[in-house]
């Protein structure tokens, strides 16, 4: 079986995988980070997004062996010793959250919007969030968080 | 804003560290030792039987440990999956067919459970269920609940001749149809309640295991209720002693009902653990959770009002055809007969009422409890007539509302379907309502609308509740298996943490956070010694879990009457330290103190006093102050809200805007007004998905449902949906300790007729949910060639 | 998923090495469709063949007057590239309309227009703005390129490398999403330039068709008023839960007209 090497959450973590042996998989079930979550089967749902050099994407739709050599982070490596990410504390604050299912690729999410874009409009954020699905909240505290965490008033 | 970690302050959650960091511990995240993978073949086919199933090529795949099928459910006599709602009111005892675990010859349903593969890991289970030949003889299959007691209709059970599970009634039918016959004006209406399938983000997991040494079997799932579960499969399917099984339901993302019926899958892992001597785990891909978990709703019926010259309503008559699906599900009928008839008085004086519902199977998926559970039924189809009635008279409809509200000194009040409402003032919660949504100004914001090329319509909801589920004597009276009170128990350690251990469970409600300041509030322990235990039956005694907005009611005033058991007690500890009389102490902020004097305890003390008791009154009482608490509510609690919703049309595309939602609500007592928000923004949104964007479909024809993903199941996202402006009155529930309603399907049950009305408003004619750009499209289409 | 052999290519030269010597290889761009097709095991290549990374592959830039785009290039980096957005701004309009972020971030053109999804928004573009597929071996007219339901005139191993968009005078693309998926149910790139007229339509039917009549009525006056009273037949468009033939056909008028508004 082929061999992977990449860095997750900025610490080197190698295995052996299958051709078919998917991101996700490798995370949850090799690295045993279970923050990183599988809501659907068609790519659709967001539970999963995690950052692969710096960028957004689902995790359930990318191969471990596509990720080799790349610099992972997840939903674990986003607070920094023991303090939470500014994303992470806006949605504490703001009740961006309810079951917590959705949440890891929220705001996985949500912090390459900022990236992307440092300033985005509610129907901008709105827009970004199209790939992850939440049922609980009804997305209303969530855009709230986003927008306090990019630092804007009324957020 | 009142500050602190009692009543009403808008604490932080405590579970949020964990979920916010990845350390949530789901279900699927759980991995037990030596464990083995489970998939299930399932029929494809809606309707078939099964003259053989050949698993050889199966059993001999690499990695496979065991292929199971019904006759081995049946060898080892496995109880079937058993409903526990068998409803009173109906014209003979319900139909109830088994349902085995695994089918033995027939296959009711897409996604019904054929055989069962067990590996080493999940790719070995799935190839092996491909290798799996089954013969399948095809039978016409009906998925339509209005067509199914046609004599035509194939029947889908032996014991349920018309495919009927019961016939059932509430209501006086004569003073209904004598009302009718004098009324001034009737409206009528021809309905459906669009089928919906809940879609709680995780998809459900079960992993069973088998202690040979105890003879004795754990089974962590996603459940929303893991004593029920326990009770189910230990006693009906299993038979085993209770204790002899031991269920966890750790983190859980989501139920919405979808999480309360015990499942064929969890039987199958527990049992086939023990025969392959590993623990078993499945975890449902999404597009099995689309096929068979529980759906909800999927109602045919038809409503008529019957009013006065001076609008005032005279009579409801009410008849709906009602699917549960394939197989009757934990709750089978609850939510097509007393969640859903008792509620149709709505909140107003309706003096005649009588509703009849034919409830029938169908080729589908069972069909349970989902997010407000036959309230959210009974309000769309009042709340439709209600609006059609005040067009159709030309009445404005805010006033046609208030000539027919329950007055505010009218309560208690006996409603003519078996509820007497306890409390309530809607006329406040109705001019807050019009106020913050600036009815008065609709027609200016219609005008710009229309220069913008844009239709604006504005639609009303005013509901009532009935939830936190149910005093037990009434449980049992309309059938039900079990009574619905809820237990607590609170311990306390040395040090002076404090252990709560909860009945109710908690999949994003926030419990361990506002059931911590419930304690806080009562015992005033600072709120970071407190600890919600619940999910788990070996923790916790007992509980009915989660459903029905019953947590806070029943639950958090079971903690409540704990805590006070704990004060009591505490009053006798301290007046033997104080040297006083109990009589002469009083408790406030967290302090036993001798009236009048300065002499005190804190709580704290009291409890090392009793947990170490070196100066305690032993030849008085035990040691220790432990006190558990089983509460049984004294009626449903009664909240009522009004919701206003705006929408733009662009009448090119059909396409529908939410641009405006207000809500007022009024719970009762409010613990978290921040967690209670959520709640309510939550609740609305999933309703605004079943008016606007989900239907489940199956195929007429073949019955095989074809929105099976999200490619087709529309769920709502951020951009479908507007911000959401909340108010609050409150009337204080005056039965429970709390004074607390209950908020977390309220969203769910006011706005699918808001939204309604407000399209209907734009549009000027009837639609049925969801009011997809097609239906907006031609209704459209209709009017202008009706004008023609 | 059915297991298979994966191989990351270094060139072009590479990718068509290993597919030849595959039973039965297949290319990988963003795997943003493959992924989810094997996932549902309705697919079971011998061998995966990703030329993500690429790097000759990826990116914009100008040549000849056309804005040529290669074929891993991700629909979000066409969405905010200053080039596109500067010479052909309805092209980076349509990108930006592809899925979600994520999506974005790793599905590429190459894949889109492989795929020829009838409901995806690339081939709009591509038929409406007069493009040409660059592959390993030729150039094909994007008029002759989309063939078919998910068929294309490539041929075995044949690999995209790049497309070359003439820059239009005037360009708008309108997108009426499907709600649950996304996709376009109708997508509508109108353009007038050097490759003529176009009226380009997605979603609508099996494949990607231009609407001829349409067309014509713009070419001598490009406005949305021109297409008034203009439709195109329901026969042979497609029909689902979520849109009938004839919706569709309506969404095609209320689509053009918009994109000749945007076109501006
Ligand atoms: C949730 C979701 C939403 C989406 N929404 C939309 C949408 O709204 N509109 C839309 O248009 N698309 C949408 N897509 C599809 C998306 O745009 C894909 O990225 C695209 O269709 C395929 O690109 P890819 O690079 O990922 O291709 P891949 O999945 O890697 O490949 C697709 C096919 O193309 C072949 N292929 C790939 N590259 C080449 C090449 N250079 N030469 C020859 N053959 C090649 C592959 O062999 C394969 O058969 C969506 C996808 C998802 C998952
Ligand atoms: S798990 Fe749903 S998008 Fe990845
Ligand atoms: S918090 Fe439960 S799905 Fe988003």
């Amino acid at each position: 079986m082929p061999t992977v090497s990449m860095t997750v959450n900025g610490q080197p973590a190698a295995g052996e995988v299958e051709g078919r042996t998917l991101l996700v998989e490798f995370l949850r079930e090799h690295l045993r980070l279970t923050g990183t979550h599988v809501g659907c089967d068609t790519s659709q749902c967001g539970a999963c997004v995690v950052h692969v050099n710096g960028k957004s994407v689902k995790s359930c739709t990318m191969l471990a062996a596509q990720a080799d050599g790349a610099e992972v982070t997840t939903i674990e490596g986003l607070a920094t010793n023991g303090e939470l990410h500014p994303m992470q504390a806006a949605f504490k604050e703001h009740h961006g959250l309810q079951c917590g299912f959705c949440t890891p690729g929220m705001v996985m999410s949500a912090v390459d919007l900022l990236n992307t874009n440092a300033n985005p409009s509610e129907r901008e954020i709105r827009e970004w969030l199209e790939g992850n699905i939440c049922r609980c909240t009804g997305y209303n505290n969530i855009v709230k968080a986003i927008q306090a965490a990019a630092g804007q008033t009324g957020g | 804003m009142t500050e602190g970690t009692g009543i009403g302050a808008r604490v932080r959650r405590t579970e949020d560290n964990r979920f916010l960091t990845g350390k949530g511990r789901y279900t699927d995240d759980i991995n037990r030792i030596g464990q083995a993978y489970a998939c299930f073949l399932r029929s494809p086919h809606a309707h078939a039987k099964i003259d053989g199933i050949d698993t050889g090529a199966a059993k001999n795949a690499p990695g496979v440990i065991a292929v199971l099928t019904g006759d081995d459910v049946a060898a080892d006599g496995l109880g079937g999956i058993p409903c526990g709602f068998s409803p009173t009111g109906t014209q003979a005892p319900q139909n109830a067919p088994p349902r085995p675990a695994l089918v033995q010859g027939k296959a009711c349903f897409v996604g019904d459970l054929v055989a069962m593969v067990i590996a080493d890991n999940l790719n070995q289970a799935k190839d092996a269920v491909e290798l799996i030949q089954v013969d399948y003889q095809e039978l016409p299959a009906n998925v339509d609940p209005a067509k199914a007691t046609d004599p035509s209709t194939p029947r889908i059970h032996e014991a349920a001749e018309n495919n009927l599970v019961a016939e059932w009634g509430i209501g006086d039918k004569e003073a209904a149809d004598q009302a009718f016959a004098q009324a001034h004006h009737v409206t009528k209406l021809d309905l459906i309640n669009n089928r919906q399938i809940p879609n709680a983000m995780e998809p459900r997991c079960s992993i069973g295991e088998h202690d040979e040494a105890n003879e004795s079997y754990t089974l962590y799932t996603t459940s929303q209720n893991p004593h029920v579960t326990r009770l189910l499969l230990a006693a009906f399917v299993m038979q085993i002693p209770e204790h002899k099984l031991r269920v966890v339901s750790p983190d859980v993302g989501g139920g919405f009902g979808s999480k309360i019926p015990h499942y064929p899958e969890e039987a199958l892992v527990t049992w086939s653990a023990k025969k392959v001597g590993r623990p078993v785990k499945w975890t449902a891909d999404r597009s099995e959770s689309f096929l068979s978990d529980t759906h909800g709703r999927d109602h045919v019926t038809r409503a008529e009002l019957a009013l006065d010259e001076n609008g005032k309503f005279l009579a409801l008559r009410v008849h709906t055809a009602a699917s549960l699906g394939a197989y009757l599900s934990t709750f089978g009928a609850l939510s097509t007969t007393y969640l859903y008839g008792t509620v149709l008085s709505g909140p107003y004086v309706i003096p005649a009422i009588h509703c009849g519902v034919t409830i029938v199977f169908t080729n589908t998926a069972p069909i349970d409890a989902e997010r407000g559970a036959g309230r959210p039924e009974a309000t769309y189809l009042v709340e439709r007539l209600v609006e059609n009635a005040a067009r159709e008279m030309g009445i404005d409809r805010a006033d046609i509302r208030r000539r027919n509200f329950i007055p505010a000194d009218a309560f208690p009040y006996q409603t003519p379907v078996v509820l007497a409402y306890d409390s309530g003032n809607y006329d406040p919660i109705l001019d807050m309502a019009l106020k913050s949504a600036d009815y008065a100004g609709f027609e200016a914001r219609s005008a710009d609308a229309k220069s913008r090329g844009k239709l604006r319509g504005i639609g009303f909801s005013t509901y009532i509740e009935a939830c936190g589920i149910a005093p037990s004597n009434v449980a049992g009276a309309i059938g039900a298996g079990i009574g619905l009170y809820e237990s607590a128990e609170i311990r306390f350690a040395v040090t002076g943490a404090v252990s709560v251990h909860t009945g109710s469970h908690s999949h994003g409600q926030g419990h361990e956070t506002t059931f911590a300041q419930i304690v806080v509030d009562r015992l005033g322990v600072p709120f970071d010694n407190v600890e919600i235990v619940h999910g788990d039956t070996a923790r916790v005694q007992w509980g009915h879990g989660t459903y029905g907005s019953r947590s806070l009611a029943v639950g958090g005033s079971a903690i409540a009457v704990a805590c006070d058991k704990a004060i009591a007690k505490g009053k006798k500890v301290a007046a033997h330290l104080l040297e006083a009389s109990a009589a002469d102490i009083e408790f406030k902020d967290g302090n036993f103190t001798v009236s009048g004097t300065d002499k005190s305890k804190s709580f704290g003390e009291i409890i090392g006093a009793a947990m170490v008791p070196h100066n305690f009154p032993l030849d008085e009482m035990e040691p220790g102050l432990d006190q558990r608490a089983f509460y049984d509510p004294k009626n449903f609690t009664f909240p009522a809200g009004c919701h206003i919703c705006e929408v733009e049309i662009d009448p090119d595309t059909g396409r529908v805007a939410v641009v405006n939602w207000t809500a007022v609500d009024d719970f009762g007592k409010i613990v978290n007004p921040m967690i209670v928000e959520g709640q309510i923004h939550g609740g609305i949104a999933h309703g605004i998905g079943q008016a606007l964007l989900e239907n489940c479909v199956y195929d007429p024809e073949t019955g095989q449902l074809v929105t099976g993903s999200y490619m087709d199941y529309c769920m709502p996202r951020a951009d479908d949906l507007p911000n959401f402006n909340l108010g609050f009155t409150e009337t204080l529930c005056p039965h429970n300790p709390l004074g607390v309603k209950g908020c977390g399907e309220a969203g769910a049950i006011a706005a699918p007729p808001a939204l309604i009305n407000a399209v209907t408003d734009a549009i000027g004619v009837d639609i049925d949910m969801p009011a997809t750009p097609e239906k907006v499209w031609r209704a459209l289409q209709s009017r202008a060639q009706a004008a023609e | 998923m059915y297991n298979f052999n994966y191989h990351r290519a270094g060139s072009v030269e590479e990718a068509v090495q290993l597919l030849s010597g595959a039973s039965e290889g297949t290319l990988m761009g963003g795997g943003m469709t493959l992924i989810p097709v094997l996932k549902q095991r309705l697919a079971n290549p011998s061998d995966v063949v990703d030329i993500g990374g690429i790097s000759a592959l990826s990116g914009v830039s100008e040549d000849g007057g056309k804005v040529v785009v290669g074929a891993t290039t991700t629909h979000a980096a066409v969405a905010s590239d200053a080039t596109v957005q500067a010479k052909i701004p309805a092209l980076a309009v349509l990108a930006e309309s592809i899925g979600d972020a994520q999506v974005r971030n790793r599905g590429t053109i190459g894949g889109s227009i492989a795929n020829n999804d009838p409901a995806a928004d690339y081939p709009a573009a591509l038929v409406g703005l007069g493009a040409t597929i660059r592959t390993n071996t030729r150039e094909i007219a994007a008029d002759d390129f989309f063939t078919g339901l998910f068929e294309t005139a490539l041929g075995d191993n044949e690999i995209i490398t790049a497309v070359a968009f003439p820059v239009p005078d005037k360009a708008g693309y309108a997108k009426f999403p499907n709600p649950a998926s996304r996709y376009a149910v109708v997508g509508v790139m109108a353009s007038q330039g050097p490759a003529g007229t176009r009226v380009a339509v997605t979603g609508a039917g099996p494949c990607v068709f231009r609407a001829a009549d349409m067309e014509a009525a713009l070419s001598s006056n490009f406005s949305a008023e021109a297409l008034s009273g203009i439709s195109v037949s329901a026969d042979d468009l497609n029909s689902d839960i979520h849109a009938s033939a004839e919706y569709r056909a309506h969404l095609v008028g209320v689509m053009a007209r918009r994109a000749v508004a945007a076109a501006g």
